[in-house]
């Protein structure tokens, strides 16, 4: 290869193979399991096919970006690389909002027209005369057929839980944006700091959000089965909170490189890449509350 | 296998591929991976050939005399998920893979790990997809477009199978995506500006844009269907306040970007060889990038003509049909700067030309039949008879398979390094041209009549059409034969190839020798 070769090419590589093998394994261990269960089979097989796809999938994200960070650290990546990395987060993240809006499209959905029709509003569909004593309401708090889909007798108000959390969450982009601009100045005592208290608030967020559910399944009613506000309502916050949870781990293992000393204060791309992924998350939530909650 | 980055790294690069079967499991060269997607599109193009092989043999007679009905529903099921997702999508990728390094002027693909993972993944979902055949209830039998409550309430176990295989082909689609934006984004030669990028480079990243921003709501509308069948969701039950529609309203949200992704390649690879078979620039080359970004913009917002025999407000139906025709407008300058291009040109008739020329020709007649599904009001009468499909399959098969086929003959040389069999070449064009219009032609017709889709029995006043429809599928089948035959004998030997086989064939991947080598453009090249 050339002298003014700038733009680094990995050799063979086994990590994309064994992550084939890793989620295939995993996700058919998951199929397994539900179908399994469901017509009343055994599921132990299912089960460990998902365990041992799982273990495959975490020995491959160790070893994969285990490799990368080192490549990273021996200057193998040139600013060119580093700019492929950006393009990379940043569709990947418009991936994920892609994602999020097919549910919140439903959501939308089932709001505007859905539930009036089924109220019989306008001659716009023929669903109103499928349950003619139907009340449209939103909150959903009844449902057209409450014996396949018992409605919750209320919902989680915004102005509880709900808000504490949006504090929380916010305050924790505004404590990742600190981390970030310490690591620009190279105070590294401070990133750790700063870092910490950030995952130290997602932790608090996911408790909360926990805490929330038991309330919703225990005291409300309001869970999966209770009709399409149940559905919307979980779907949408629990895809939210399993993306914090993964942005936690990435701040968390953001902290760890700081600790063992890695990047620089003007080479941290790993960093920020976790610290957009927060961001997001922080956004998403911010539509979740004022439509899923608020309005 | 060295995961380790040292400095020989880069010493290897000057050696050839490895030896045996860690070349094609472990690589991370654009053109290995490239040639593994178009192997595996072409295995799935056969494979899902086999089922509408069965599906035409079925419709040979009218009566059922060769299937259950239950076998043929999945058959269809399976023919149109395996030809979509499994052929004409990979091929593109493979395409993609092979020629947007070489036209940009970069070493490879701008992640080429994630490359092969998204390679990977394909057969692992196709494995799932194709097992569940053998399942308990059967495969999918609903359809390619999994209507709920068909997919939900009424699907067989295995649905949640192909759920999963579908988020793992998701997977696949947007990794291979973010890769092909990065790529053209990030590694183009000094001096490339976008509007000198070549057709193909701007066809496939719009088309990327499309895969990262619909696939993922793909996988949110199976994620709803996995909840609704697995969960006790409502999303699409009517009676916990969901509604069908709203699936239809999500799927085709992903499914008309969709179909646009099939076929925006093809548009830039033709854009390519329509100027080197007619020795001349390509006519209108701006308008041609408006043009297809116009399309990609527009396929956001037509989603409900699909569904408008299912109960929309008439103020839907007027939008979505009005914006459905304005979709004519960019693919008519489209059309027209094609045709502006050959006109007097000097023009030769090479196997890449004829399916050029072919896919010109065919796909405005699907493209005609479009527009008549577009009005509202007609659509009542051909939803679901085989006017659709007629239509549909004048898009995808000479459309997007006769846009594969130009490509690969136009670019085979490069790949291998030997001319391949002009005359052969030319034979399957003609078969596969006649076979196709015998095949589906007469489905028009059909249609109009008043002929249903997806059943496998029809009254008798259909069975002539049905008979010579099934002539020509089984023609079009059998001579996919001949193209294998073809490549297989291209690659093994032949006339040697220059670097520019094609004496009107501009474009970065004509500088380098044929066979392109193992690594190219190592050191960027300086565009004027």
């Amino acid at each position: 290869m050339a002298e003014n070769q700038t733009y680094y090419v990995p050799e063979q590589s086994k990590w994309p193979i064994v992550a084939t093998v890793g989620l295939g394994v995993m996700l058919y261990g998951v199929a397994a399991i539900m179908v399994n269960g469901k017509e009343g089979n055994s599921t132990t097989g299912s089960w460990i096919m998902f365990w041992v796809g799982s273990a495959i999938m975490v020995y491959m994200l160790f070893g994969w970006f285990g490799n990368v960070i080192k490549e990273s650290r021996s200057g193998l990546y040139s600013p060119q690389m580093d700019r492929s990395f950006r393009w990379g987060m940043s569709w990947f993240i418009f991936s994920e909002v892609m994602f999020f809006a097919a549910f919140f499209g439903a959501l939308f959905y089932a709001r505007v027209f859905a539930i009036p029709w089924l109220g019989g509003e306008g001659d716009r569909g023929s669903s109103n005369m499928l349950w003619e004593g139907f009340q449209a309401t939103w909150p959903l708090i009844n449902t057209p057929d409450p014996d396949s889909y018992p409605a919750p007798e209320g919902v989680i108000g915004p102005w509880g839980l709900p808000l504490i959390n949006t504090i929380l969450l916010v305050t924790s982009s505004f404590t990742v944006t600190v981390a970030h601009h310490a690591l620009k100045e190279n105070n590294r005592q401070k990133v750790k700091t700063w870092l910490t208290a950030t995952i130290a608030l997602a932790l608090v967020f996911v408790c909360v959000q926990g805490y929330e559910y038991v309330h919703a399944y225990r005291d409300l009613g309001l869970t999966l089965e209770s009709g399409i506000y149940g559905s919307t309502f979980f779907m949408l916050t629990g895809f939210h909170g399993a993306h914090v949870i993964l942005g936690t781990l990435m701040l968390f293992i953001m902290l760890l490189r700081i600790r063992k000393g890695h990047f620089t204060a003007d080479n941290h791309f790993g960093f920020e890449a976790a610290a957009w992924y927060w961001h997001f998350v922080d956004v998403v939530w911010l539509g979740l509350f004022v439509f899923v909650y608020v309005i | 296998m060295s995961a380790v980055a040292d400095t020989h790294a880069q010493d290897d690069h000057h050696h050839g591929p490895a030896k045996g079967i860690t070349r094609w499991l472990l690589t991370t060269n654009h053109k290995d991976i490239g040639s593994m997607y178009l192997i595996f599109s072409f295995t799935m193009f056969l494979l899902g050939g086999a089922m509408a092989m069965v599906i035409r043999a079925e419709l040979f007679q009218p009566g059922l005399q060769i299937v259950e009905p239950e076998f043929f529903n999945q058959m269809t099921t399976m023919h149109g998920l395996i030809m979509v997702f499994g052929a004409v999508m990979p091929a593109f990728v493979g395409l993609a893979n092979w020629m947007l390094p070489l036209m940009v002027g970069a070493p490879d693909m701008a992640l080429p790990r994630m490359n092969n993972w998204s390679f990977w993944l394909l057969p692992c979902a196709f494995l799932i997809l194709v097992s569940t055949l053998f399942m308990e209830g059967g495969a999918p039998n609903f359809g390619w477009t999994f209507y709920a409550p068909l997919s939900t309430t009424y699907g067989p176990p295995s649905t949640t199978f192909f759920i999963f295989a579908v988020h793992i082909m998701g997977v696949s689609s947007i990794m291979g995506a973010i890769n092909v934006i990065a790529t053209i984004l990030n590694m183009r030669a000094p001096g490339m500006t976008l509007m000198k990028m070549p057709l193909f480079v701007w066809t496939w990243l719009i088309t990327a844009f499309l895969l990262i921003a619909v696939m993922p709501v793909l996988a949110g509308v199976v994620t709803m269907m996995l909840m609704d069948i697995n969960f006790g969701t409502s999303f699409f039950d009517a009676s916990g306040g969901g509604d069908p529609v709203l699936f239809q309203h999500v799927f085709w949200f992903f499914g008309h970007p969709e179909v646009y992704i099939m076929i925006l390649p093809a548009f830039g690879a033709v854009s390519h060889i329509i100027p080197a078979f007619s020795r001349k620039p390509l006519f209108g080359y701006a308008s041609m990038v408006y043009a297809v970004g116009a399309i990609a913009l527009l396929s956001f917002v037509v989603w409900a003509h699909h569904m408008f025999t299912v109960g929309i407000p008439i103020a839907g139906q007027l939008f979505f049909m009005y914006a459905t025709m304005l979709i004519a407008v960019p693919t008519g300058v489209k059309v027209f700067n094609w045709v502006a291009t050959m006109f007097r040109g000097s023009l030769t008739f090479e196997a890449p030309m004829l399916f050029a020329v072919a896919f010109v020709i065919l796909f405005t007649i699907g493209g005609f039949s479009g527009l008549m599904l577009a009005i509202a009001p007609a659509d009542f009468q051909y939803h679901d008879t085989y006017f659709v499909v007629a239509h549909f399959h004048y898009v995808l098969v000479p459309g997007a398979i006769f846009g594969i086929f130009a490509s690969a003959y136009f670019w085979l040389p490069k790949w291998t390094g030997h001319m391949y069999d002009e005359t052969l070449a030319k034979t399957h064009f003609w078969l596969s041209f006649v076979g196709m219009n015998l095949a589906f032609f007469p489905m028009h017709f059909l249609g109009l009549a008043g002929m249903p889709r997806r059943i496998p029995d029809y009254a008798l006043q259909f069975a002539d059409f049905n008979m010579v429809s099934s002539i020509g599928a089984f023609m079009f089948g059998a001579t996919q034969i001949l193209f294998l035959v073809i490549v297989v004998k291209c690659v093994r030997g032949g006339e040697k190839a220059s670097a520019k086989p094609w004496d009107g064939a501009e474009g970065l991947e004509w500088t380098v020798p044929s066979p392109a080598p193992y690594h190219t453009f190592s050191t960027p090249p300086e565009v004027k």
